[in-house]
């Protein structure tokens, strides 16, 4: 992980530039050396260095220090070390004062000069690492990279991208697995707060309390096992956006304490009472008609109508079928990187099958579909007999019979429990043959009483 | 055919000389031969009252025997780099000459009672590490290799007399050895 960082050496001395040049190369790190402040910042304009080692008193009309401001105009981010033969207290603090990372005075232990180099680098790498991340998600979660030729779909994303700029409150409406969360980032990521946080909360997987404490943090002793104060997910998402999914599944409590963050942007953290401010974007998200709890008197109405300002609703995948083929082919070449396997297409009679089968899971049902078929194939080609677990997971209406009077609810509540139950009580495994989401299965079992 | 030489200043005890030319010869594979050096008096600073190591690597190169590949001198000496206040050597990274001082192996520069066993250990280490550097090998993240930088006693006690796995395999494709 080091040798591609480059470190810039620079002193009058020659002993002492290649000294400690060849010294830095046994740690394996790439070396150059310059003999003068001037020498250094043309090698500067040529590459960034890691690391600049400088020494304070050079001849020639450009000591370490205007050497230094010299490089930090190019590279504002440099970590320059000034090295000095003459330490006093003022150089120090004009080192440090005009951006200096480390002072040292030669000569230094080398254990001192190798910890400092170590420092560095470790940051350096995490910081490196922490860009590549972020850019990976940005590209992940872009929204001309939305997979669709739905009208529907496209009307989606234009609005995205009109509305990512803003800091009004969206709704996301839609069943499990059509995306919500991606439709989320995707705002985020195409409006001006992109550089700064995206939290996500899962409402349903959270008791009242806990969820409470998630979302606003707490103070040291406000319950038992309240050992220090913590941060909540507003102040994390502070200057970003905060996505609150399953927003339909929160209590009347939290309903009034979250419509409280929402005309104010402020809260109290619990057992605190010092007033946070908090600059936030909200997007929440629910697979449940929300209108229908307003009229059911299970969600606030008030809150609705601040969570609603701007509202979108995702169709579910049957209602778009003409995705099929496009997201097949996306996760074919998305998986086939991630599992390292060398597979082309979907056969058509393959492709017949995804299109007519239902999707009650969504997209997310469709990627695990296609994960599982490219784990098991054997070819070049997805063909029908790689998707044969689909048929069984979803047998045609002629080969069972509903019992007469039986509602949704209690067709829903028998499917669940099965398939808990051949899951031998693993929750991971039965959302992912139900092609829900873990949260979204917690709120059922919670709904239906089903023993687990 | 071409030697690995280990070279000694006069004052370098010969018994410890022998065995350190032994455990070079053990783990680099070849024949290594030995040399006498003189003393280091010209590349003494009396200020910081010890020997430059730079000096002393361009002495090497001049009397580079013709039959060597690569040579390794020892030092009772404490020697430094300018910007470092001691090295406990210093080698030409995948060059020809490198050396290890003694002086700062032994219990005895630390107030402590003379321990021959923990001061051939030490200088096993320490020529296996120069001789590496010699032969294209950088510093190894593995704490215990050979190869892993040590600025103290201590980082030199707690890694092992050889070379890690990786090392190894290096060291192999820079000495032209098939894995």
């Amino acid at each position: 992980m080091k040798t591609h960082w480059q470190i810039l050496v620079v002193d009058d001395e020659e002993v002492m530039c290649e000294s400690l040049a060849a010294w830095l190369r046994e740690d394996g790190y790439v070396v150059d050396t310059a003999r003068s402040g001037r020498e250094a910042v043309e090698k500067a304009r040529e590459r960034d260095y890691a690391i600049y080692f400088v020494d304070l008193k050079m001849p020639g009309g450009m000591d370490g220090i205007e050497t230094m401001m010299q490089v930090r105009h190019l590279h504002p981010d440099a970590s320059i070390i000034i090295i000095t033969a003459y330490a006093t207290v003022d150089t120090a603090i004009t080192a440090m004062k005009e951006g200096a990372q480390e002072y040292i005075v030669k000569p230094c232990n080398p254990e001192e000069i190798s910890l400092l180099v170590n420092r560095i680098i470790k940051v350096k790498n995490l910081q490196r690492e922490n860009t590549i991340l972020r850019k990976k998600l940005t590209r992940q979660y872009c929204v001309h990279d939305v997979v669709s030729k739905n009208p529907r779909m496209q009307e989606i994303m234009a609005l995205c991208e009109e509305i990512a700029s803003l800091r009004s409150t969206v709704l996301i409406q839609g069943e499990s697995g059509t995306g919500k969360e991606l439709v989320a980032r995707a705002i985020h990521n195409a409006g001006d707060r992109a550089s700064k946080p995206f939290v996500a909360v899962s409402c349903a997987a959270l008791a009242e309390t806990l969820l409470e404490s998630e979302l606003f943090g707490h103070e040291k002793g406000s319950f038992t096992g309240a050992n220090h104060q913590k941060q909540g997910k507003f102040e994390m998402a502070d200057g970003g956006t905060i996505f609150l999914d399953e927003i339909g599944d929160i209590s009347p409590k939290l309903q009034v304490d979250l419509l409280r963050v929402l005309q104010d942007r402020s809260f109290y953290r619990v057992g605190g009472s010092e007033e946070v401010r908090v600059d936030v974007r909200v997007v929440a998200a629910t697979h449940v008609n929300l209108r229908q709890a307003v009229a059911e008197a299970r969600f606030r109405d008030d809150l609705f109508y601040r969570l609603n300002v701007i509202e979108i609703r995702i169709p579910p995948l049957r209602a778009r079928r003409e995705d099929i083929p496009l997201l097949a082919n996306h996760f074919i070449e998305q998986l086939s990187h991630e599992l390292g396997k060398e597979i082309s297409e979907v056969s058509e009679d393959a492709l017949r099958l995804l299109m007519d089968h239902e999707w009650p899971g969504n997209v997310r049902e469709l990627e695990n579909a296609m994960e599982r078929a490219m784990v098991t194939c054997r070819g070049a080609i997805l063909t029908a007999a790689d998707f044969s677990f689909l048929a069984q997971a979803a047998p045609s209406p002629q080969s069972w019979a509903i019992p007469p009077g039986m509602t949704i609810e209690q067709m829903e509540r028998l499917l669940i429990a099965t398939t808990i139950e051949r899951a031998q009580g693993n929750i991971k495994e039965a959302a992912t043959t139900l092609g829900i989401d873990r949260s979204t299965l917690y709120e059922k079992i919670k709904k239906y009483e089903i023993p687990r | 055919m071409k030697y690995l030489y280990v070279a000694a200043t006069p004052e370098v005890e010969r018994e410890a000389l022998a065995a350190v030319m032994e455990r070079v010869a053990t783990e680099f594979g070849g024949p290594v031969r030995g040399m006498e050096l003189g003393n280091l008096d010209f590349a003494y600073d009396a200020g910081r009252r010890q020997y430059a190591s730079i000096p002393v690597l361009e002495q090497l190169l001049q009397r580079f025997p013709q039959d060597a590949s690569k040579l390794l001198a020892v030092t009772e000496r404490d020697l430094y780099i300018p910007v470092l206040t001691f090295v406990f050597g210093q080698a030409q990274l995948g060059g020809r000459v490198g050396i290890v001082s003694f002086a700062r192996l032994r219990q005895e520069f630390y107030g402590l009672a003379p321990d021959r066993e923990v001061f051939l250990e030490r200088s096993y280490k320490e020529a296996l590490h120069e001789t590496g550097h010699l032969f294209g090998l950088i510093h190894c993240p593995e704490g215990e290799c050979a190869m892993s930088l040590s600025t103290t006693v201590r980082q030199i006690d707690s890694k092992h007399n050889a070379f890690c796995a990786a090392c190894t395999a290096k060291l192999r494709r820079h000495m032209g050895v098939p894995a």
